[in-house]
């Protein structure tokens, strides 16, 4: 099938590009050259991803006009782990639908640009660091797609561990800085406490079912369990979701990952990786159907983390942090979108936040290559020294606000109807407000770095083509993906995406992008407002929030809250191991000997060195020789 | 009558035994010592007396001699005992204390 074979050469480009800058060193310490292979292989994906896709949607364009009904969902799996009976215990491979063809498109597009940008931005990195990333670059590629591609929950596992790996290595790349590494093993800590529920999840559905692919678990597995306990794998399942898109309470790991490179932060933390646990909702949604109750979960999880760190990106003075706490607030977006029932809405969502927030992070990553500061305090007025950047950083602002006709307006909007039309109103309410608070501190960051009335000091240069042009794509596909929305042929993106040709993307009525629009703009006057014009000074404003914004600024105690945690768990468990260790089992060996050394220091008072005394013993023993031998004889 | 020769030696015995086990001085210990031996000696010619015959004196005679060689290196080794610590008091020679 030329589904499969071309997923095959999707997964094919970066594992290669790894491979060869993973087992040669002399080609890795040669940057330059490392990025060409890497960039070659990711290059290969993207076309190969381009072309499925197209494909793909061929096939589906046919099937709405009632034409003949494709195969679209196709697998290649090879077996892996052996087991007696005719099917194997765990097998590796492909499988290729429309789902999992765009996803694997966004990734490679942003992956090939975020590497582009690199080539710029890593510049004066030494050569073998340079190459090094580009392995970690290629690595990740390799480790998203085959999570994007797996057929069953075990590969998707392996993988998901695998691009944790990588965002582990990436985040702490900069391994000399003590701040990048104590951030990586964060995020790595804080995903592997979602992982564990995932595992468990992933287990107790095979032990019940015997299988872990996707297709037979949802066509035959899900009917057949009992709802109790399909909830509690789904909401393991979800767990999983929660520690690696930054959801309530795992989302901690995220501001904190800023400390890697930017165009990390574009890929892992903006575009890709976080991604992930929506795509596991996505991918499973048949699963977490059957469940309701876990998806209303899902939806008020979602909402909370979307209201909760739009609060705390109002406070940020690092221009990274902001956009990573807009990262967890749109995360929290898709899913509420998914628990809502509208798992279509919830996607495309992910594409369009994938173009306009990596967009974002390359434009924040021109300003602080130039500035050498992720300090919003620090910059201002920069526009006129660097027109691209701003530009770039504004149309991304607009699609993340939500103001037509740019891209994030005609997602948001259709997870804000998926909400409404699920009568979720306490998410919607939340969601609502979140608009809002978007708007303002989007363009806070923007107003302080771009306008404002303080000129920076240093000097600014626009970017080099090599970073500006990802900027231009990106920021392209951030005003022409809202063509997504519409119907192409008779071909909706949800009926792609879902292979069911009669769902579309919600649509409130006329009010809903009404409100959306007018919430969005409140919230951009509002800044232009504060930070622009001045009219309203920013200590009043602040001490009107007063205890809100210090609990904002603190992150709400969660850093404190998972600190005495693991002083009191962690460090508790291990301070009773540690006294039960030394003191009983040590305890039991020294005892021992410490009185075979007493009970020698007390038979030597036997040795009195006198002869009589000698002469004594041996009387007695005679004597009681004498007294046994008449005893018995 | 033999049981009265026995018991004697058996006193003997216990009072050589008594001086061994309890005198301080060297010599005093060794006179013990000839003490065990002569009650020895009169269990052997007792028993010689009353039926084992001409054994019991011989092995008398043997018990003799061999006393009195033990004695005469006793005695030389409590005076190089005495040359060299100056004491023959037995509770001062602990060098073999543990």
């Amino acid at each position: 099938m030329i589904g499969t074979h071309l997923a095959l050469v999707i997964l094919a480009g970066p594992l290669g590009a790894a491979l060869l800058l993973g087992v040669c060193p002399p080609l890795r310490r040669r940057g330059r050259v490392a990025a060409a292979v890497s960039l070659l292989g990711i290059a290969g994906a993207l076309v190969a991803a381009m072309r499925l896709v197209s494909a793909l949607w061929v096939f589906g364009v046919r099937a709405a006009h009632g034409g003949l009904m494709p195969v679209r969902e196709v697998a290649l799996t090879l077996p892996w782990l052996p087991q007696a009976g005719p099917a194997p215990l765990a097998s590796l491979g492909v499988f290729v639908d429309p789902l999992a063809a765009t996803m694997a498109a966004l990734v490679t597009l942003v992956a090939l640009l975020v590497q582009l940008y690199s080539l710029g931005y890593l510049a004066d990195q030494p050569p073998a660091a340079l190459g090094r990333y580009y392995l970690y670059q290629s690595l990740f590629a390799f480790s998203m797609l085959g999570l994007v591609f797996a057929p069953n929950l075990l590969q998707l596992y392996v993988f998901w561990e695998l691009v944790g790996l990588c965002s582990y290595l990436l985040i702490g790349f900069d391994y000399d800085r003590p701040a990048a590494a104590r951030a990586a093993v964060k995020a790595f800590w804080v995903t592997k406490l979602g992982d564990v529920g995932l595992l468990v999840g992933i287990v107790l559905l095979w032990g019940t079912t015997g299988t872990f692919d996707f297709l037979t678990l949802v066509r035959a597995g899900v009917p057949a369990l009992p709802p109790g306990f399909l909830a509690l794998c789904a909401g393991l399942l979800y767990l999983g979701a929660v520690g690696k898109s930054a959801q309530l309470p795992l989302y901690v790991w995220l501001p904190d990952a800023m400390e890697g490179p930017t165009p990390v932060s574009a890929l892992i933390h903006a575009a890709t990786m976080v991604t992930a646990g929506v795509y596991l909702v996505t991918r499973a949604y048949p699963l977490f159907a059957a469940v309701p109750d876990v998806l209303v979960v899902i939806a008020w999880v979602g909402a909370v983390t979307a209201f909760l760190a739009a609060t705390q990106a109002l406070v940020q003075t690092d221009i990274k942090r902001v956009l990573a706490y807009s990262t967890v607030s749109q995360l929290g977006y898709m899913m509420t979108a998914a628990g809502s029932g509208a798992p279509a809405a919830g996607f495309l969502h992910l594409l369009t936040h994938g173009f306009f927030k990596a967009l974002l992070f390359l434009a924040a990553g021109a300003v602080i290559h130039a500035a050498h500061t992720n300090d919003l305090r620090a910059m201002g007025r920069l526009a006129r020294a660097m027109p691209t950047p701003t530009i770039a950083f504004v149309i991304g602002g607009l699609a993340l606000a939500g103001i037509p006709p740019f891209a994030g307006f005609v997602s948001k909007e259709a997870v804000l109807a998926g909400v409404w039309h699920a009568g979720l109103r306490g998410p919607f309410l939340l969601l609502a407000v979140t608009v809002l608070l978007t708007a303002f501190y989007t363009f806070r960051a923007i107003f302080l770095a771009f306008g404002g009335d303080r000129l920076a000091t240093g000097s600014f240069h626009d970017p080099p083509p090599v970073m500006a042009g990802p900027l231009w794509v990106l920021a392209t596909l951030s005003v022409v993906g809202a063509a997504l929305g519409m119907d192409w042929r008779g071909l909706s993106f949800a009926a792609f995406v879902t292979g069911d040709p009669q769902s579309a993307l919600p649509h409130g009525g006329a009010w809903l992008s009404a409100l959306s629009v007018a919430l969005a703009g409140l919230g951009i006057a509002g800044a232009w407002v504060v930070y622009q014009r001045g009219a309203v000074s920013r200590a009043r404003l602040r001490a009107a929030f007063g205890p809100l914004a210090s609990a904002a600024e603190a992150g709400y105690g969660l850093d404190g809250a998972y600190a005495a945690l693991y002083r009191g768990v962690v460090l508790g468990g291990a301070w009773v191991v540690g006294w039960l260790d030394r003191y009983l089992v040590d305890g039991v060996v020294n005892y021992t000997s410490a009185w075979t050394l007493r009970a020698g220091v007390i038979l030597r008072a036997l040795q009195t060195g006198r002869a009589q005394d000698y002469l004594y013993g041996v009387t007695a023993g005679f004597l009681l020789l004498v007294v046994l031998w008449w005893a018995w004889a | 009558m033999l049981t009265a020769y026995l018991l004697l030696a058996g006193l003997v015995f216990a009072v050589g035994l008594f001086g061994v086990l309890t005198r301080r001085n060297a010599v005093g210990i060794l006179l013990g010592i000839e003490l065990m031996l002569n009650a020895v000696n009169i269990n052997l010619v007792a028993f010689a007396r009353y039926g084992a015959g001409v054994a019991g004196w011989i092995l008398a005679l043997f018990v003799i001699a061999v006393t009195v060689a033990e004695i005469a290196v006793g005695l030389a080794v409590v005076i190089v005992i005495f040359r060299v610590r100056r004491t023959i008091e037995a509770d001062h020679l602990t060098l073999l204390r543990g």
